[in-house]
């Protein structure tokens, strides 16, 4: 019961001052942009920590922070090997091949108005499509390593990256495309300094949302056939005895690598588009 | 009043439809004009007389339905292709992604224009439009005039000898436009270049023009052409002398002569 | 409407590769099936055929490409095998039988919208609550955006495990997982919404001395209709996603997600493969819907898509 009331006392007391600092005079400062969200959080896994104490849950049902942060820290090989074998081999693979495809079918289709008129409405069909569950099949097909791991990726991330980079290489202006015109520029000049940098917002776009599909994409086909080893392959493991510990720390490791990879990319995208109105 | 009287264009009869969804829209209807080297020629106009379509026209950027149309002896196609314009469109329209260096670099890039030359003239036009030292901003860094004086630099920096420019300073507040107007003159007079201007202030007009075309609507046409009998060096004052008016009048006339068949 | 022609010729070029990829994907089945029926095959061992790719033994055996279209247990069907397969389970079949894609796709159906639902109602809710308070936006605002790059979606079996080892199994699980895709989709798409209007016709709404609730319902609720449409697109997307991505690993009996894996691991590709297409249709057929009743109530409220 103690357990409980201070749970609740510690969460009440981070939200009073949250509310403190949010209405101070401080709060558009960029360190409290990060501290309130801070408080909020640490809190709230204080208030889980002791509410599962306080209530008695069952480990195999929920596992308390602390149990999860030291299983993260005792299984660290383990968590490496299956980073590896899911993020760098399955989830990065696919994504640079899907990239790399969808880039080049993009520049491909632009080049006729027909073609283009075709491919954004069932590239945007299928981007919203459960292609996830072609990962049983691939599994079938390309084995159980990483190769069908990338496979599943590689479809997955297509879609997205080619419907915002066929989008942003038309969204140019009348006004800029004539003034290449009075220049007599042709088709190569237009693309390279004209239609791909207008196209970099649209393209970054498509690579954020590629991100977390590729980790998702990785992890779920490793459910259905894997080598033992991977992130998926653990999860399921893990849970076969029990293990909600080991479990809950390849969920951080896959929430932790799913923020980096955004953030690396929108990065990236900040360096290359700084002029666009949306990072100035 | 131009100093030569040899035509660098020449249009005879020019006609252009465009087939809408409204049905068609007689754009230019029978319209000859000749623009003498060295002349500054400002078409001016209710909006739909087709003068913004007209210089389009000289650009080689719509190709009319009828008539005949020459610069510099080619057609404006061949015209483009040898690099006769340079365009000034009625926004600035600079590539965010570059800088004002490289805004103005990349008609020469697309040129073929060799390194050294590129920074040469870069540096040239830069000062010629009083933006010396901000090669390296980007263009929302810079203030409305500026950007548009940096898309006149672009315009200026190959060596086209014909300059087109559509509503240039439109977007601008009056201060500023009056500034300009004055740096366009004092630039006009030292690169002696052929100068085509759309605008629909009749002052801009007749203050910057030795020859105004006045246009009405429904069809586009001409319905006047008045030769401004100024002196080619104007200061800002002479908007208020006797001739500057009575120009003025006439330019004025001729648009209410072209809006009374509405 | 002129952009049909363009989509069909899309479509008729992936059928037509779709079908091209048949025949060298199957012939080394259908070369052992052959070679078991004493048709001719070369060459006439299968560690031989083994060493060659699909393509090269399709050059050598054309006479046996016509059977890649009609093999019973094929690796890459045809797409007129796989469209006989759903016709046959959702036309044929009664939709009380446990072979009926109908009767599967309602099993998915059902908890994806009850889940859209909660989630889409909870996330106006918290939206709301982090545009009228500034405690609420700075802390909770950052880890909503944070969710988003998460792939929550790779948990959701283990999610499903973890109920149904409480004692919570059928509808209710399922659900959840729906809920919580749409839920955060919905939040940042109505915060963004909620935050449109301009400054100027918010001070317009001062100058009539509105309440917070008039300011609301007046000005920020239709206002942000159509980044609310836009996240439900992807919200409802993201939720039947993970309702079949819940139904996978987690021998559950029922749900596109099972038949997929039932297809799978009896040998029986075509059920599948219909289930994969059956559960793309429905997708296709709700984001339909949601993008429909945008389209007509955007129109009569005179706005344009977000």
């Amino acid at each position: 019961m103690m357990y409980i009331v201070a749970g609740f006392l510690i969460w009440g007391l981070g939200w009073w001052l949250n509310i403190r600092l949010a209405n101070g005079p401080a709060s558009d400062t960029p360190a409290m942009q990060i501290v309130i969200p801070v408080i909020f959080g640490v809190t709230s896994l204080l208030m889980w920590e002791l509410w599962v104490i306080g209530f008695d849950v069952k480990p195999v049902f929920l596992p308390r922070p602390t149990e999860i942060a030291a299983r993260l820290v005792s299984e660290l090989p383990t968590l490496w090997a299956d980073f590896k074998q899911t993020i760098l081999k399955g989830a990065l693979g696919g994504y640079v091949i899907g990239g790399f495809a969808a880039f080049g079918v993009a520049i491909l289709a632009d080049r006729s108005e027909f073609l283009t008129r075709g491919v954004l409405p069932v590239g945007s069909f299928m981007a919203a499509l459960p292609i996830v569950g072609i990962a049983p099949i691939f599994v079938k097909w390309f084995g159980s390593d990483w190769e069908s791991k990338a496979a599943v990726v590689t479809v997955m991330v297509f879609f997205p990256i080619l419907v915002n980079t066929v989008a942003g290489l038309r969204d140019t202006t009348t006004m800029q495309r004539d003034l290449m015109r009075t220049y007599g520029a042709g088709y190569w000049p237009t693309l390279f300094k004209l239609r791909l940098p207008a196209a970099l917002p649209f393209i970054f776009n498509g690579l954020k949302i590629a991100t977390t599909l590729a980790l998702i994409g990785a992890i779920v086909a490793e459910f259905f056939g894997s080598p033992t080893v991977g992130m998926g392959f653990r999860i399921s493991t893990s849970f076969g005895v029990l293990a909600l510990d080991l479990v809950w720390a390849e969920i951080v490791i896959a929430a932790l690598t799913g923020s980096l990879f955004y953030g690396a990319v929108t990065l990236i995208e900040r360096g290359m588009t700084f002029w666009h109105p949306s990072q100035r | 009043m131009s100093l030569e009287n040899t035509p660098v264009i020449t249009a005879r009869n020019l006609d252009l439809t465009f087939e809408t969804n409204d049905g068609p829209i007689h754009a230019l209807k029978d319209v000859s004009l000749d623009i003498g080297k060295g002349d500054f020629v400002s078409f001016i106009g209710p909006s739909g007389c087709g003068k913004t379509t007209f210089l389009r026209c000289i650009a080689g950027l719509e190709t009319p339905t009828a008539g005949e149309i020459t610069v510099n002896g080619m057609t404006p196609d061949e015209a483009r292709r040898a690099r006769a314009y340079g365009y000034v469109f009625q926004a600035a329209g600079l590539y965010p992604w570059r800088t004002i260096g490289g805004n103005i670099r990349l008609p020469l890039e697309i040129m073929g224009y060799s390194k050294a030359d590129q920074n040469e003239r870069v540096n040239r036009v830069l000062d010629l439009v009083d933006l010396g030292g901000f090669d390296r901003k980007f263009p929302w860094q810079l203030s409305g005039g500026m950007q548009q004086r940096a898309s006149i630099a672009r315009a200026l920096a190959f060596d086209a000898d014909i300059l087109l420019m559509d509503e240039p300073f439109g977007a601008l507040d009056e201060i500023v436009r009056d500034h300009l107007n004055e740096q366009l003159l004092q630039l006009w007079a030292r690169t002696e270049k052929t100068i085509g201007f759309v605008t629909h202030s009749i002052p801009e007009a007749v203050y910057l023009s030795t020859k105004i075309v006045v246009m009405s609507p429904r069809p586009g046409r001409i319905s006047d052409v008045i030769d401004s009998p100024l002196p080619r060096e104007r200061p800002l004052d002479i908007r208020d002398s006797p001739e500057f008016i009575e120009i003025a009048h006439r330019v004025r006339d001729g648009l209410r002569a072209g809006h009374i068949d509405d | 409407m002129r952009s049909i022609l363009p989509v069909l010729t899309v479509v008729a070029a992936i059928l037509v590769l779709w079908c091209i990829a048949v025949v060298p994907m199957n012939m080394h089945l259908v070369a052992d099936q052959a070679q078991r029926d004493d048709l001719v095959v070369a060459p006439d061992t299968p560690g031989a055929r083994q060493e060659l790719s699909g393509l090269g033994l399709s050059l050598r055996n054309a006479h046996l490409i016509p059977l890649t279209y009609t093999f019973k247990r094929p690796r890459l069907p045809s797409p007129h095998q796989v469209a006989g397969e759903l016709y046959a389970t959702t036309v044929e079949k009664k939709i009380t039988s446990k072979r009926s894609l109908v009767y599967h796709g309602w099993v998915t159906l059902e908890p994806t919208l009850l889940g859209f639902v909660i989630g889409t109602a909870l996330g106006i809710m918290l939206a709301i609550g982090i545009v009228y308070s500034r405690v609420m936006d700075r802390s909770v605002m950052p880890w909503a955006i944070v969710s988003q790059t998460i792939p929550i979606l790779a948990l959701a079996p283990m999610i499903i495990v973890v109920l149904g080892s409480m004692g919570i199994q059928g509808l209710f699980p399922k659900s959840i997982i729906a809920a919580y895709l749409s839920f955060f989709p919905v939040v940042v798409g109505m915060v963004k919404g909620l935050r449109s209007p301009s400054a100027m016709q918010l001070d317009l709404m001062r100058t009539y001395n509105a309440s917070g609730y008039q300011v609301l319902m007046g000005l920020r609720l239709p206002a942000s209709t159509p980044y609310l449409f836009a996240s439900l697109k992807i919200g409802i997307a993201a939720s039947i996603i993970g309702t079949i991505v819940a139904e996978l690993p987690t021998g559950a009996k029922a749900g596109f997600g099972a038949r997929m894996l039932v297809g799978d691991q009896y040998g029986q590709p075509l059920v599948s493969w219909a289930a994969l297409f059956a559960a793309a249709i429905t997708a296709a057929c709700l984001v339909g819907v949601v993008a429909l009743i945008e389209r007509v109530l955007l129109r009569q409220m005179g706005m344009k898509p977000a």
